[in-house]
């Protein structure tokens, strides 16, 4: 299994480890509950160095993006960064991407660990006839968020970047603790916050500069299990869950990143039939109203039995204190409000079908 | 990391105990096996009544992230189950042994196969070190 530069931390704080897309990674430290209300309420330092980066560069790499990317970056100006997909040629879905703009013909796109061999492939393969050049600088550096209202002020001593003056979203080139290297405003919990990219040499040090200057404000670590609920809630995707390689952008709920009018771009005429025909499935989200947890592959059907689709993932939401769902269903087969059943275990458990998402998330804007 | 494996009862590799009195027993989770599945959230029972044979599925005790079966380390009828966990299905977290009990058994044959507390121990001594 691959470690990150901080596996020694994480068994150092007592983590349970667990295996993640082929890396040993930490899934709690003092609990999943904890660590996902010390996110809400304060903030949580995840170690995210196993997700994958490339580099783009070179006179055509706006281009190359353009192609690869469903959503447009014509926009995306030096210091930005905006989400994407990567989709096949009949709409389905490679995988989620973050496209960070670092400089004039420089970019860096962040993919998922699960995808990352595939994604290099699907890049490399992809860029012939394009003047760019890729470098997977996944090993290289180390990635750290730092998510929650405390984020900015536990940050903020340790990087001369001007927080303050950083939007949402943005990017800028800076020294954090000893370490000289990136720090975004992105994350993936619905809270505002920050990702951090340092050498990976540098990571441990700087993780635990981070987890000292924030202790006071109530920083905790935070495992997957945490980061899964935290993802969950404001209704960010997970590859696996509501995106996959036969799920398409529109049934997601994710045309909003497809930009139709940017060009061509791969998977473009797919995606142009189904936004006319209007998608087949359509994610819903669920509110249990019996006795269970609606857990990812479950069926999903009408109070008359009639099957509609099957559960993407489901928890206790524990900021909303209820058991949620999101789930794949026939367009059109239910309204918000509606009534559906859930076959946990075989067994019809009432669902109530409400609005998404489920958190509303609080960035900075 | 320490476990408690008290000395008055017996256990099974997939870190279900039971304590015996008689022709019943009391069953429930391991503190290993409540500390493996992090915050317990919902657990689900079977009905007074049903039957079980040894190593059969008769429970679910469910974490943020994931639902586990429980496994009966025994044979027989379910004469009562522990409600109290419905609405506070932590308690198998705080307490395992005690108030975090799931259910009880009437013995249908003599049980077997059953692990000691020291066997047991080494057993969560060897999964620990995975």
């Amino acid at each position: 299994m691959k470690q990150t530069p901080l596996n020694a931390r994480h068994r150092a704080l007592g983590a349970k480890m667990v295996e993640f897309g082929g890396w040993d990674m930490p899934v709690q430290y003092r609990g999943i509950i904890e660590e996902h209300q010390a996110t809400r309420n304060a903030a949580g330092l995840f170690d995210i160095s196993h997700m994958a980066r490339f580099w783009v560069t070179g006179p055509q790499s706006e281009a190359f993006i353009q192609h690869i990317n469903t959503f447009d970056v014509r926009n995306t100006a030096v210091g930005q960064s905006d989400y994407g997909l990567m989709c096949y040629e009949d709409g389905g879905i490679v995988d989620d991407i973050f496209v960070y703009h670092l400089a004039d013909n420089e970019w860096m796109i962040v993919a998922n660990a699960s995808n990352a061999a595939k994604d290099w492939d699907w890049l490399t393969q992809h860029s012939s006839g394009f003047d760019v050049q890729l470098t997977d600088r996944s090993a290289e550096l180390a990635m750290i968020a730092l998510q929650g209202p405390s984020a900015e002020h536990i940050l903020d001593p340790l990087t001369s970047a001007d927080l303050t003056a950083l939007p949402f979203h943005g990017i800028t080139a800076s020294s954090i603790g000893t370490a000289q290297g990136y720090v975004s405003r992105t994350g993936y919990t619905g809270e505002d916050g920050f990702e951090i990219f340092i050498p990976a040499d540098q990571a441990a040090p700087v993780w635990d500069a981070l987890l000292d200057a924030g202790s006071a404000a109530g920083l905790q670590p935070v495992g997957l299990g945490a980061r899964d609920s935290l993802r969950f809630e404001p209704g960010l995707p997970l590859y696996g869950h509501e995106i996959e390689r036969d799920i398409n952008p529109y049934e997601a709920k994710l045309g909003w990143v497809v930009k139709l009018d940017k060009g061509d771009f791969i998977g473009s005429d797919a995606l142009r039939m189904i936004k006319e025909h209007g998608p087949a499935r359509r994610l819903i989200g669920l509110q249990m109203v019996g006795r269970g947890i609606a857990r990812q592959g479950m069926p999903v059907q009408t109070t008359d039995g009639q099957e509609i689709g099957s559960v993407t993932t489901g928890m206790p939401a524990p900021t909303l204190g209820q058991n949620l769902a999101y789930a794949l269903v026939a367009s059109g087969s239910v309204k918000v409000g509606a009534e559906v059943d859930v076959l946990v275990r075989g067994k019809p458990v009432r669902a109530t079908v409400v609005k998404t998402p489920f958190y509303k998330s609080r960035y900075k804007k | 990391m320490d476990y408690q494996t008290p000395q008055d009862r017996q256990y099974t590799k997939s870190h279900e105990w039971v304590k015996i009195d008689g022709s019943t027993a009391t069953v429930g989770i391991s503190d290993y096996a409540q500390h493996a599945l992090g915050d317990i959230v919902f657990v689900e029972l079977p009905d007074v009544g049903a039957s079980f044979g040894v190593g059969d599925a008769f429970g679910v005790v469910e974490s943020v992230k994931a639902a586990s079966d429980v496994y009966l380390p025994v044979s027989g009828e379910i004469i009562e189950i522990n409600e109290a966990l419905l609405d506070a299905p932590e308690t198998v977290n705080s307490d395992p042994y005690g108030a975090g009990w799931l259910a009880k058994v009437q013995l249908s044959a003599d049980a077997s196969d059953l692990l000691d507390p020291a066997t047991y121990a080494q057993h969560v001594a060897e999964e620990a070190s995975k």
